[in-house]
């Protein structure tokens, strides 16, 4: 009956619970002192090229930011392109998943679906420039022949279809899994109760998921779709391969002249860059870090305002 | 029967390695004969040697660093292809013991003078590397393209922009050019193709082709693809398209044929040697650099003016005395005949002409 054991009372912790707890404390900071490194580096590396006379960069531009601004708006630009074909699809996908296929449909869809993220970026690159670039190619020259009064097709096409439009298609295709798993999740996890709740006030099933699953799932929609900007504004190999780019800035999406973004310039200039020609590509790296932080920080503020509305509490 | 059978593909199987074998040794020893230089073929060399530079050699490099380190087994050779300036830069500072190089040191490059290299007593500037560049189209109905100077530079610059303008259609008369567009592909990274395509144009049509020489293409038209290999696949792909990449690399897409005094020249080995051996000494010349100015400009038409030419950069005396018969026989390697031709099938190069390498040959056994 009595358990009166040697043992101190419990109040104190036993070594396997510090253990953890001292683990994931290391995993946490670890996080972010590589990102602190990260941070240092690029600073570091970039106070050359910010200071030196813009003349002795590459293309003497009248001044770095002269040379970056171009690659900024290319990078937002061939991101935005892409979320904004990626997410209606992904939306669809997720909701089709979670809500409208048969189980058994909806489980092997969900596993192609992941299977497609794991599809490494060359990949997409080769088949950007392999299939899908000679086959837009044609669509190209109607959109330019019958709409080139919009902006968007404005001027010559291109002869190859390797424009910014390509590479926009080929980064949804990327992003779509990403965002798709995600607002998967999120829908998925909409309370029963609401569901039922709306179904029994004689919502049909789109009234239903507009009332209950939407509102639930807006944060997670909106935290999924920053996910997915963030890769599609780092990735680097698609680009450089697909991409034929200028520094320019236009809005043309069928044109031969596009504008470059940052990563892709990287990597493009990087192999046989040298001097401060290698510090003003690691500022640009910079401007593109800094251009994550500040959408992610944006994502985190909408998250957390709309949070309080989403009737999910 | 199949115990027989068997047998038979046991024996069979040892023939082939045996024949195998035996053409491996032979080839070995048809490498160490072809060197110039006794050392080379001796297998007493050793040691670590690092060189860095153009990446246009980064193939042909890693054919000679297999070829040579299998000849002399305790020699390791990294050959790092960073890019023409870096090359030079690590080679100035002394981190490399040679650099391949695009474009040849420049006069103030060699005043700074080279750390691995003993003070004062110079250095050694060698043509190694040959490319010839093709220019390459792919339009629908034509196999044969004749092109000058003018007309290409018109081209690229994009103030010729159907196939059939007057400028095209008076080079060629024979073929049924198209009314469309021209799509003109060129590199989107910076490379020593682009350089040596545009200094030819900027020296061959000046009047149109205002912009000098130099890695980036320099006007804002045409199409852009990464690498040699992506330029090559935008031709193909592409519609009424032309563009300029590594003779070697063309495959079989069409290549237009160069203007060269009053005949259409279309690039070969030979002919791209030949322009080499043909053009002046260059600049910065001297008894132990042999740069070459490229006669972009040549009426030969046994010349092919358009060019890329690489150089090997490294010591007259090296401070390290240990590592200089190494560096030595390795770059007497390449320049050999045995190098060029193992350059030739591995990277499509074209061979140095035997005049050339002889005089190569007489600069590098002062090494030391």
């Amino acid at each position: 009956m009595t358990t009166a054991s040697p043992r101190k009372p419990r109040s104190t912790l036993r070594p396997a619970d510090r253990i953890f707890a001292g683990s994931t404390i290391v995993a946490g900071s670890l996080i972010l002192a590589a990102l602190a490194a990260v941070a240092v580096f690029l600073i570091a590396q970039s106070i050359p090229a910010l200071v030196v006379d813009p003349a002795e960069l590459k293309g003497s531009p009248s001044s770095f930011w002269a040379y970056v601004g171009p690659l900024v708006f290319g990078t937002v630009w061939a991101a935005f392109l892409a979320l904004v074909m990626a997410l209606p699809i992904s939306i669809g996908i997720a909701l089709f998943i979670s809500h409208y296929a048969p189980r058994r449909i909806a489980q092997g869809l969900g596993y192609i679906i992941d299977l497609l993220a794991a599809v490494p970026s060359v990949v997409f690159g080769l088949w950007g420039i392999k299939v899908l670039a000679p086959a837009v190619t044609p669509l190209y020259g109607w959109l330019v022949d019958n709409l080139g009064w919009l902006p968007f097709f404005a001027g010559d096409v291109s002869g190859t279809g390797r424009t910014i439009l390509t590479v926009a298609i080929v980064l949804a295709v990327m992003i779509i899994p990403i965002i798709t798993a995600v607002t998967r999740e999120v829908f998925l996890q909409t309370p029963r109760l609401h569901e039922e709740a709306a179904l029994a006030l004689g919502a049909t099933r789109w009234e239903m998921i507009q009332m209950a699953v939407i509102p639930f799932g807006r944060p997670g929609m909106i935290s999924a779709a920053m996910l997915g900007l963030g890769r599609a504004l780092g990735e680097t190999m698609v680009v450089a391969m697909v991409l034929s780019p200028a520094l320019v800035v236009n809005f043309v999406l069928t044109s031969s002249q596009n504008p470059a973004t940052i990563a892709g310039n990287i990597a493009l200039n990087f192999p046989e860059a040298h001097g401060v020609d290698v510090n003003a590509l690691i500022a640009t790296g910079m401007v593109l870090f800094i251009i994550t932080l500040v959408i992610n920080s944006i994502a985190r503020v909408v998250i957390n305002r709309r949070k309080a509305f989403s009737g999910a509490n | 029967m199949n115990s027989v059978l068997s047998k038979y593909k046991r024996l069979a199987t040892i023939g082939a390695v045996a024949i195998a074998g035996t053409i491996l040794l032979s080839s070995c020893a048809a490498n160490e004969g072809g060197t110039t230089d006794p050392g080379a073929g001796g297998s007493e060399l050793s040691g670590t040697i690092d060189g860095a530079g153009a990446s246009s050699q980064g193939s042909a490099q890693e054919a000679w660093v297999a070829a040579f380190q299998t000849a002399n087994p305790d020699v390791t050779i990294n050959y790092d292809p960073s890019g023409s300036g870096a090359g030079r830069e690590a080679f100035i500072a002394g981190g490399v013991y040679f650099a391949g190089t695009d474009s040849a040191l420049k006069q103030e490059e060699i005043d700074g003078g080279f750390a691995a290299c003993v003070p004062d007593t110079g250095y050694v500037q060698v043509p190694a590397y040959i490319s010839p560049i093709a220019v390459i189209f792919n339009v629908e109905g034509v196999d044969n393209l004749n092109l000058d100077a003018a007309t290409l530079a018109g081209i690229f610059k994009g103030t010729i922009t159907t196939w059939n303008d007057p400028a095209i259609v008076a080079l060629n008369a024979d073929a049924t050019l198209p009314s469309a567009p021209i799509t003109a592909v060129h590199r989107s990274d910076d490379s020593g193709t682009t350089k040596n395509f545009t200094d030819y144009l900027n020296k061959a049509a000046a009047e149109i082709w205002d912009a000098p020489a130099a890695d980036p293409f320099p006007y804002k038209v045409g199409e852009a693809a990464q690498g040699t290999s992506g330029v090559v696949d935008a031709v193909t792909n592409g519609s009424n398209t032309i563009g300029y990449a590594d003779a070697s690399k063309a495959g079989s897409l069409g290549v237009a044929a160069i203007k060269v005094g009053d005949e259409f020249v279309t690039y070969s080995p030979e002919a791209a040697a030949a322009v080499v051996t043909g053009s002046p000494a260059g600049d910065t010349a001297g008894p132990t650099d042999l740069v070459i100015k490229l006669d972009r400009n040549t009426t030969d038409p046994t010349h092919y003016p358009l060019v890329l030419v690489s150089y090997i950069i490294t010591c007259n005396e090296f401070v390290d005395a240990e590592a200089a018969p190494v560096v030595k026989s390795y770059i007497q390697y390449i320049t050999s005949e045995a190098g060029q031709t193992e350059a030739a099938t591995s990277a499509g190069a074209a061979p140095l002409a035997p005049e050339l390498s002889a005089k190569v040959a007489t600069v590098l056994d002062a090494i030391k």
